[in-house]
């Protein structure tokens, strides 16, 4: 037995398992969701390590199994798996039930991590980004953002994909130690202090109602009429300006300035809570977005918003 | 439009479609779809301000759980074909052609919904054809299956573009045009407001007592104009790191017993 060659994946057959996984929710199904990617993924090593016909269709078989992660926190597990399939092919006792272990077992506190980190963290983050600079017509917002995001992603895809075949089955112990809950930690603080941020800046109402009308100090705003005409006059205007005269003969108030002393973003936060809470309450988001479109629209008909 | 525009603008909607499902590129995501629609089709500077437009609505867009959230790539791809149709009028200026690209966009968003659920389910049949091939060993044909299904996803979205391709041009800005302005005003302000739902989404699912003051803090600091996105995340990454390790140094101490890793508590307690 140890006179056989051994056989191994090159860097070369765990390069194409890696471009392959890129593929792996391509045929997402209800019933076992991601597995066809996941054979898919494994093909080029399943090629590698079983020649006969009978040893390639049982592999087959065993990774049609249900799958279903973060597409990107496949990698490691895939990492793991093709460790365990190479010492299988070269003699080892690892036995269907060892690898569908592994694979389950690591599927779901994997799956736990990928969501904060990568859907509520890095892509909300980079897609402000991009898209700030972009609603101004730059186009380093989608460069930005799709180079970023794609550098990422690749990287982690495959650094984890050789940690875990490296680690091989020893990574379920790593994986119980801290580092999963510190970067998931990480994570969400990171992402909660920039939506914080986020709603402040980017969800926008403004209240059009005026709230008060008060008739000004007759010293305390410009009286245009008495100001000479041509540039002196407009240079008089700023200097007035300047000195903190109002520009109306009246101060008017409207229920957003109110708003905006308490804290500016106020109506934002309200109405990020409310939402918050009718999705609590099992309301589809759907729905709310159609609702909000038409209280935008009823609301600007009565010229409250 | 002239044919090359019009066979790119398709391979960008079927990409878009993979992409709906792989999650991989991002070639889904209004920033990226709309953009290379304005580039192939001449637009490019429109196509950027909507992809930027859109993408605050949609930024909080991802399928987790029981909470199914509106289909990006066919929302990115039909708003950016309305937008380029509209612009050939001379009456409208981009900011409008906008505004009323989105308010089409994001019913059009929902029923890409039904689409993705009726293709996830077509998906069935074909994994268990990959059963029967696995079967006899035929990688091949486990391959081609896989693939085959992908595509599938991409034509998801590149019919209803290339549909909304062959509507004439006349046709789209009469009806932008017919739109009073009470009803493009009031998707604006909606649009505005609409951005919430997606953060809200994504609140939801990271929110637990021990991160809650991290967003009082981040809601407050925003307010500060002068702070860059950069420069808050910057702050963010700072904080996050901070409390990890001061989190570490208490657990730790706690388990050694004595020293309480609190020199403050420790002074307390002697006294």
């Amino acid at each position: 037995m140890a006179e056989t060659e051994k056989i191994h994946l090159s860097k070369k057959d765990r390069l194409a398992v890696a471009w392959r996984s890129t593929f792996i929710q391509g045929s997402w199904n209800y019933e076992r969701m991601q597995n066809g990617g996941w054979a898919f993924s494994m093909i080029p090593a399943i090629k590698k390590l079983y020649k006969s016909k009978e040893d390639r269709s049982a592999a087959l078989k065993r990774h049609l199994e249900f799958f279903n992660t973060h597409p990107y926190i496949a990698s490691p597990i895939l990492g793991v798996t093709l460790a365990l399939e190479e010492e299988r092919a070269n003699g080892a006792p690892v036995d269907d039930v060892a690898i569908q272990g592994v694979k389950v077992g690591m599927m779901g506190p994997l799956a736990g991590v990928g969501d904060p980190v990568f859907w509520f963290t890095v892509r909300p983050m980079l897609g402000a980004l991009g898209a700030s600079l972009a609603m101004g017509g730059s186009i380093l917002g989608p460069i930005i953002f799709f180079l970023a995001w794609n550098i990422i992603r690749w990287g982690f895809m495959w650094y984890t994909q050789e940690f875990g075949y490296k680690a091989g089955s020893k990574i379920t112990e790593d994986l119980s130690g801290g580092v999963l809950q510190d970067v998931t930690k990480g994570a969400s603080i990171l992402g909660m202090f920039v939506l914080a941020g986020l709603v402040q800046r980017w969800v926008t109402i403004k209240f059009l109602p005026i709230v008060s009308t008060v008739q000004l100090d007759e010293k305390a705003y410009i009286h245009w009429d008495e100001l000479p005409s041509g540039s002196e006059g407009i240079r008089l205007a700023f200097e007035k300006v300047n000195a903190g005269l109002s520009m109306t003969a009246e101060k008017v108030t409207s229920l957003q300035d109110n708003l905006d002393q308490l804290i500016p973003g106020l109506a934002a936060l309200l109405l990020t809570f409310l939402c918050m809470w009718l999705l609590k309450k099992k309301v589809s988001p759907i729905l709310i977005i159609l609702g909000l479109f038409i209280v935008g629209v009823v609301g600007h008909y009565f010229l409250i918003l | 439009m002239s044919i090359i525009s019009i066979v790119l603008v398709i391979l960008i909607a079927f990409l878009a479609g993979m992409e709906g499902i792989l999650d991989e590129f991002q070639f889904h995501q209004p920033l990226v779809a709309c953009t290379l629609i304005g580039l192939v089709t001449g637009n490019l500077e429109a196509g950027i301000i909507l992809g930027g437009t859109l993408q605050m609505i949609a930024l909080g867009w991802a399928n987790i759980g029981a909470a199914v959230a509106p289909d990006a790539a066919l929302a990115s791809v039909a708003s950016a074909i309305i937008l380029v149709k509209a612009l050939g009028a001379e009456s409208i200026s981009i900011k409008d052609a906008v505004s009323s690209s989105i308010a089409i966009a994001v019913p059009l968003a929902v029923a890409g919904l039904f689409l993705t659920m009726i293709v996830r389910t077509l998906a069935v049949p074909i994994v268990h054809m990959m059963d029967s091939a696995a079967e006899e060993g035929n990688i091949r044909k486990i391959e081609w299956l896989h693939i085959s299904a992908v595509c599938m996803q991409g034509i998801r979205i590149a019919l209803p573009a290339a549909a909304l391709l062959f509507i004439p041009a006349e046709t789209v800005q009469t009806a932008l045009e017919s739109m009073p302005e009470w009803l493009t005003e009031g998707m604006a302000i909606g649009g505005g407001m609409v951005v919430a739902v997606g953060y809200a989404l994504v609140i939801n699912m990271m929110a637990t007592k021990e991160v809650w003051p991290f967003f009082i803090l981040g809601f407050v600091v925003a307010a500060i104009s002068q702070l860059t996105l950069i420069a808050l995340g910057a702050i963010g990454v700072a904080l996050a790191l901070i409390y990890l390790n001061l989190s570490k140094m208490g657990g730790s101490s706690n388990g050694g017993g004595g020293n309480s890793g609190d020199p403050l508590g420790d002074i307390l307690n002697d006294y």
